[in-house]
């Protein structure tokens, strides 16, 4: 049953990123390796339209794989329930959690349990992003299957694309230093490049 | 603090969902403006303290906070109206999206500007991964733990939930055992 699969694999995400934002990443990539309801491409899509349109990527993402994995079994009615069932799935563990949270507020924030597990979760999160990172990269900064074939390859550009990684790293300069900017202007630098340079 | 509308709790945090772009602090300001300073519905340092704890536990931040002070001006009920209202915009934003987006994603110029949007999404990551090894990883011990995670997911491909599980339980023993050599110091 599609729609109880996703309600359990959004769950799971919902009740296991934890740090917010980008800490549902790593989840949804390991969904996308187990089903075919998006794949990592389609991630990175959906990581540039969660920055560009209003919510958090992780409702974003469950709505859109929700969608993509009711309509294939059931067509636009199925996607549409779909959705909301992944949506709710993402949500329910934090209703839960902070309902219960919400009890006991002040031994919660002081707790030395709390701030000891969030010693090693914090920077274990960050490796699991950076680890996501990695493969939002891969496929268009360089190609990992030109090293799968165990031959040397012709030339560099078919590890890496130069012009992409150039980009790259103006973007990334330009995201460092000018933290006022919205993220949504260096999307649209990107699609222009992007358009004028055929990628 | 004023009692709210179920209503008026819904509206208002679907107003805050679809206003915020990047979730998470971007929403601050607009909590602050329309929760705090508008509705009433909470002070500013329970504000704070719901976005601190909201950090700490599982789920999206803009979530955990809607849930906070729907429930604290309603109940259970105000908990779960405030966070629906929150995810309702971007729900309705995406579906419209994804109906459309297989239409679009056949054209050469969406292909190419995708392309080039990936790149960008790349570069944003880094950045969110610089902000959060700025703030999370303090000492060697942080290094340590960084390294083998990206060894254990990358080379491994070991599932992102045993090694969350796993970095929890070990925080709680590493500080069970630097309490204990604390105490044994002072002795």
């Amino acid at each position: 049953m599609i729609f109880l699969l996703l309600f359990y694999e959004f769950f799971k995400a919902g009740l296991f990123a934890i740090g917010g934002g980008l800490a549902t990443l790593p989840f949804l990539y390991d969904i996308a390796e187990k089903y075919t309801w998006f794949d990592e491409r389609m991630l990175s899509d959906m990581i540039a339209i969660s920055e560009s349109t209003p919510g958090p990527i992780g409702v974003n993402m469950a709505t859109y794989a929700g969608y993509n994995a009711g309509a294939y079994a059931a067509g636009i009615p199925g996607g549409i329930l779909g959705a909301a069932v992944a949506t709710v799935g993402l949500i329910t563990p934090s209703i839960i959690v902070i309902l219960i949270v919400a009890q006991f507020l002040k031994r919660f924030k002081e707790s030395r349990i709390v701030q000891d597990v969030f010693y090693t979760l914090r920077p274990a999160v960050t490796g699991l992003i950076a680890c996501a990172c990695v493969s939002t990269m891969s496929g268009s900064l360089f190609f990992p299957e030109a090293f799968a074939g165990f031959q040397f390859p012709e030339s560099l550009a078919q590890l890496f694309s130069l012009p992409a990684i150039v980009l790259f790293a103006v973007l990334l300069f330009g995201v460092l230093k000018f933290k006022k900017l919205h993220p949504v202007v260096f999307i649209a630098v990107a699609a222009v490049v992007g358009i004028v340079l055929q990628f | 603090m004023e009692k709210a509308g179920l209503l008026d709790l819904f509206l208002t945090f679907a107003r805050i969902g679809g206003l915020t772009f990047g979730g998470g602090y971007a929403m601050l300001p607009m909590l602050q403006k329309e929760v705090v300073e508008s509705k009433k519905w909470a002070t500013e340092e329970e504000l704070l303290d719901y976005y601190a704890v909201g950090q700490c536990t599982p789920g999206i931040i803009a979530v955990n906070v809607a849930t906070f002070i729907g429930q604290k001006t309603r109940g259970v009920i105000g908990g779960i109206v405030a966070t629906l209202g929150v995810v309702a915009p971007s729900f309705v934003i995406i579906l419209a999206l994804a109906t459309l987006i297989q239409h679009f994603a056949e054209y050469p110029v969406v292909v190419h500007a995708l392309a080039g949007i990936r790149v960008a999404v790349a570069a944003l990551i880094v950045s969110a991964i610089v902000k959060l090894w700025k703030k999370g990883v303090k000492d060697l011990l942080g290094i340590i733990v960084f390294a083998v995670v990206v060894l254990l997911s990358l080379v491994l491909d070991v599932s992102p939930i045993i090694i969350v599980v796993t970095a929890m339980l070990f925080g709680i023993l590493y500080g069970r055992l630097r309490a204990k050599a604390g105490k044994e110091e002072k002795k």
